[in-house]
């Protein structure tokens, strides 16, 4: 949406915020559950955030495949997993790693953000970007929304889209093999 | 709003990785890995703004990725459990030496 | 002075039998080879042979050579082969050695020949060869070393005849001999030194001969170590030669000597250096105390080394140092007066030894001592006359009582007793069984006692006439030695001679006396087997009893010009050592006024004779009894017994603290402590500590891996982010 409406913008900045806001909270609650039910559940609010924040960022389509792959399959299967092994009681998983531990992690964690942010602020990110992607950036979009995505996607990129088709195929056979039960002998 | 994303998308990253560390149900690790794995396509697609439309194609396979890996993933804590009938990765350490 | 092999002109001795000098050192040497392969081949198929076969175990204890024992005689498989090889190269090379002598007469010798062999280490600015060099002193020293040492190994054919060790005895009494000769052959100081450590080698293996006999080896491993600390004498002295005199080989040492400030610090330090060495090797204060001790060896190596070659080598090195010491009066001083007050010492401690190889042990240092006395004062020619007359009344000496113990052991073996065959208190009386050997000793003695006519008589009047004439009128005698005048220090020396000569006089009347003459106390059963040795073992003591005779006339002084041709020795050695002496001397030879000279003698001659009726009055062969029942002694007899304890001071003041270093800081500090320790077992530990470090990082864990995989992540963006 590219009104130059200053309102439009404040709107915008506002809405980008909250679903930013929320997003954090979601995974921080995520991070802090001891149900992985629960957890699940956080995790799933984040995706829908992120969705909310792809669509604002001109990536509808990506923001769709988020919605549905990412949050119907993938968490849907994760939740599965769950009540299959019966692991959803609070009760069983205390996983008091004590104190120092969580405050080694936090630490941790906060020199690498730092890190991260430090890296963020000097052209660090523009250097580190292949020249001929400005050219892409600049030519006439057609096809909509997906054309962008789908055109480089089957000539660029048709090897790697290729090749994570076989990548799903192995996954598929992978998880039937290591998900079947046993009936040999252990 | 690139700097916001790739703040919000650092942090949602730091957040995971805390999780990983500290937890240890195995099923919740493996959300925290998905959660990173989420916030690295944000910022791929924040970038995708900029740049051109290959940040979204990257996000496309990325999120490919993820869900084969998902799958197998799962599929491994299956058999773990059904071996060892806990997913508490602290008594998982048979590679021990 | 010039080089002897000069491109324009050969030496003269190139063209005579003198060019042969370089088997002089090659026969010996060939000797020592075959008898010491004849020594390995018996051993080859039954293995070493105990040394202790041919020696009674059930000794006293201190270290006696025994030519007979219980067992049946064991006489080696090669025994003949060795008796021809051994004392026929040394026959060879005293012949060898008589013709180059006759080839020097025949020559004028102003310079020494020099035959270099090879070159043995040239390196940078320093080039040693491996040189001979033959001129009027090596002369003489060679016959000495040839010709006494002949004699020696034909003493030792009927000596040693039933040891197992035979071939080895003979092996390395001929490498001795090849390594003495190397000694006195020598064209510079390290070649010398070369010689001088070999004899110091083969002093050790013959002192130790019947190695499996604690005493016996103890004995070797003493003078090995004593001789060493003046072998670091010897080699400082070097160093400090080369550094400062840029050359090491003897003509050009003498001529830059020559050169230098008289009495500078830099001569007298390289002369009392050197006389540490000599003092180690010829046994003077403080390094004396080998050499009663390496009496523990068999006899004829007691004579040969002991005294008349291996001793003499310091005197040698100081003779043939002249020029360097004639530069350097208050070392010269030192040498003269340690020297003397060895001589003293040794004499005291003689008067009261009941072993006879220990008086003739001590009597060799106290005669060492008059001979350093003689080239300390510069009377080079003196030192060398009683090098020479010494070596063969003690080599009588000592030969002769190795008859005595030899005839002593074959009684004590008969009659299967078990007591000591060297203690005089044991003998007594033999002169009406070992009559030859009797003689001929008394021979010996009054030579060395200086009666008149007898070698000795002229050598060491020599010697204490040059002390006193050159109290004034010398350089010695107008330096100083830690405040005191140096002609106060000789009149001191030429007392403490006249003493030493007394004592000299008494003690030898004393052994005399309580081994030939008086009542036997050997024991009834023992009597009838006392005879004299074989032929073998007396004809070599005839030829050294006519040389101690008739060896005063190598030099006879002008006061007594009557009886023979005056000074031969002086004329023959003055190319050598002249020019040092007169350099000592302020230019003129030395001259006593006629009647100070008569006074002299007559002291001389007075002091001898006194000795011997003092020891005949006082001592009482018959109230001796046999060392078995004799009573211990007390007081200031005990102590001249005992040496004045000196061995037991050295121990305690520097044996034990070098032991307890050893022990404590060495071994348990160093060795075990941070050798072990630190380094081997705390390298062990150490990877031991890096492995469980390493071992602690894989738990099995996924965690711990999750873990170490972000440390790794923050540390890679940090380098991205510090950059």
């Amino acid at each position: 949406m590219m009104h130059a409406n200053e309102f439009h913008s404040l709107v915008y900045s506002f809405t980008f915020y909250f679903f930013g806001l929320v997003a954090i909270a979601s995974a921080l609650a995520f991070v802090t559950r001891k149900s992985p039910v629960a957890a699940a559940i956080w995790l799933v609010n984040v995706m829908f955030s992120l969705a909310a924040l792809y669509v604002m960022l001109d990536a509808q389509f990506i923001g769709a495949m988020q919605v549905l792959v990412y949050t119907g399959a993938i968490m849907v299967l994760f939740l599965f997993v769950i009540m299959l092994l019966n692991l959803g009681h609070p009760s069983e998983l205390a996983d008091a790693r004590g104190k120092w531990g969580y405050v080694l992690a936090l630490f941790v964690g906060l020199v690498m953000l730092a890190e991260v942010m430090a890296l963020t602020r000097d052209n660090t990110v523009d250097r580190m970007i292949p020249p001929g992607l400005a050219a892409t950036a600049a030519a006439p979009t057609t096809g909509g929304i997906i054309g962008p995505i789908a055109a480089p996607l089957f000539t660029e990129y048709l090897f790697a889209f290729e090749l994570t088709s076989v990548l799903l195929l192995a996954a598929i056979v992978g998880a039937v093999v290591l998900g079947k039960r046993r009936t040999d002998a252990r | 709003m690139l700097v916001e994303s790739l703040a919000l998308s650092a942090v949602l990253f730091t957040i995971g990785v805390i999780g990983v560390l500290t937890r240890r149900n195995a099923i919740i690790i493996f959300m925290c890995v998905e959660l990173m794995l989420n916030a690295v396509n944000l910022s791929f697609v924040a970038l995708s703004k900029l740049h051109g439309a290959a940040g979204q194609v990257f996000v496309v396979f990325t999120m490919t990725v993820a869900a084969a890996e998902a799958a197998v993933g799962l599929a491994i804590i299956i058999a773990i459990f059904r071996h060892t009938q806990t997913v508490n990765l602290q008594n998982i350490n048979i590679l021990k030496g | 002075m010039i080089p002897a092999m000069t491109p324009e002109g050969a030496h003269p001795l190139a063209a005579t039998a003198a060019r042969l000098v370089w088997l002089l050192p090659l026969l010996p040497l060939l000797g020592f080879l075959l008898n010491g392969t004849l020594a390995m081949l018996g051993v080859a198929k039954t293995g070493p042979a105990d040394p202790s076969a041919a020696h009674d175990a059930h000794d006293s204890g201190h270290g006696h050579d025994a030519a007979h024992d219980d067992h049946a005689p064991t006489r080696h498989k090669y025994a003949a082969l060795v008796s021809l090889i051994g004392p026929g190269v040394l026959i060879a090379a005293f012949g060898v050695a008589v013709a180059c002598f006759l080839a020097m007469r025949s020559v004028d010798m102003e310079h020494p020949y020099i035959v270099t062999l090879y070159q043995w280490m040239p390196v940078g600015d320093l080039t040693i060869g491996a040189t001979l060099h033959l001129d009027q002193l090596s002369m003489v020293m060679v016959l000495v070393v040839t010709g006494v040492g002949a004699l020696i190994h034909v003493f030792s054919v009927g000596y040693m005849q039933d040891d197992p060790g035979y071939p080895r005895y003979f092996a390395y009494l001929n490498l001795f001999i090849f390594f003495m000769l190397v000694l006195v052959l020598g064209g510079s100081y390290p070649v010398l030194f070369v010689g001088w450590e070999g004899v110091g080698l083969c002093s050790y293996l013959l002192i130790g001969f019947w190695f499996s006999e604690k005493v016996n080896a103890d004995a070797g491993k003493k003078a090995f170590i004593v001789n060493r600390i003046g072998d670091f004498g010897f080699l400082v002295a070097m160093f400090l030669m080369f550094a400062n005199l840029g050359a090491l080989d003897f003509v050009p040492v003498a001529a830059k000597a020559a050169e230098l400030p008289m009495g500078g610090i830099v001569v007298t330090a390289i002369c009392l250096f050197m006389f540490l060495g000599c003092a180690g090797k010829s046994a003077q204060i403080p390094l004396y105390v080998w050499l009663p001790d390496a009496m523990a060896g068999p006899t004829p190596v007691s004579a040969l080394i002991h005294a008349a070659t291996m001793v003499t080598a310091g005197v040698y090195l100081i003779a043939r140092s002249a020029t360097l010491f004639s530069m350097a009066p208050t070392a010269q001083l030192v040498v003269a007066l340690i020297g003397a007050l060895t001589a003293f010492l040794a004499a005291t401690i003689g008067l009261k030894q009941w072993d006879i190889k220990k008086v003739l042990a001590y009597s060799t240092v106290s005669q060492l001592g008059f001979m350093f006395v003689a080239v300390g004062v510069g009377s080079y020619v003196a030192g060398i006359f009683h090098l020479v007359t010494h070596s063969f009344f003690k080599a009588l000496l000592f030969l002769g009582s190795g008859s005595v113990i030899y005839a002593m052991h074959a009684a004590y073996h008969a009659t299967h007793k078990h007591d000591d065959a060297q203690d005089m208190r044991n003998m007594g009386g033999l002169r009406r069984h070992l009559p030859i050997t009797c003689y001929l000793m008394w021979i010996a003695t009054l030579a060395i006692a200086g009666i008149p006519l007898f070698s000795g008589f002229f050598s060491k009047d020599e010697i204490l006439s040059s002390v006193f004439a050159r109290a004034h009128g010398s350089t010695i005698a107008d330096a100083t030695l830690f405040g005191v005048h140096g002609s106060t220090i000789l009149m001191v020396i030429y007392g403490l001679g006249i003493a030493s000569a007394l004592m000299t006089a008494i003690y030898m009347m004393r052994m005399m006396l309580y081994t030939f003459h008086g009542p036997n106390r050997t024991g009834e059963a023992e009597r009838p087997h006392l005879a004299e040795a074989p032929w073998v073992m007396t004809g070599p003591l005839v030829v050294l009893g006519v040389l101690s005779l008739v060896g005063g006339w190598l030099n006879v002084p002008a006061l007594l010009s009557g009886i023979g041709p005056v000074g031969v020795l002086d004329h023959w050695l003055e190319p050598v050592v002249g020019e040092a002496s007169l350099r000592t001397t302020l230019g003129a030879a030395p001259h006593l006024p006629h009647q100070t000279e008569l006074v002299l003698v007559g002291v001389a001659i007075a002091i001898a004779v006194a000795g011997i009726a003092f020891a005949v009055w006082r001592l009482k062969p018959a109230a001796l009894v046999p060392k078995k029942d004799a009573v211990p002694t007390e007081g200031f007899v005990r102590v001249l017994e005992n040496k004045y304890f000196v061995d037991e001071g050295y121990d305690k003041a520097f044996v034990q603290p070098t032991l307890g270093i050893s022990r404590a800081v060495l071994w348990k500090g160093l060795d075990n402590g941070i050798i072990d320790g630190l380094f081997v077992n705390g390298s062990a530990l150490l990877a031991r500590a890096i492995g469980w470090m390493g071992s602690q990082l894989q738990t099995g864990q996924v965690g711990t891996y999750a873990w170490v995989l972000l440390i790794g992540v923050i540390t890679i963006l940090g380098a991205f982010t510090f950059r």
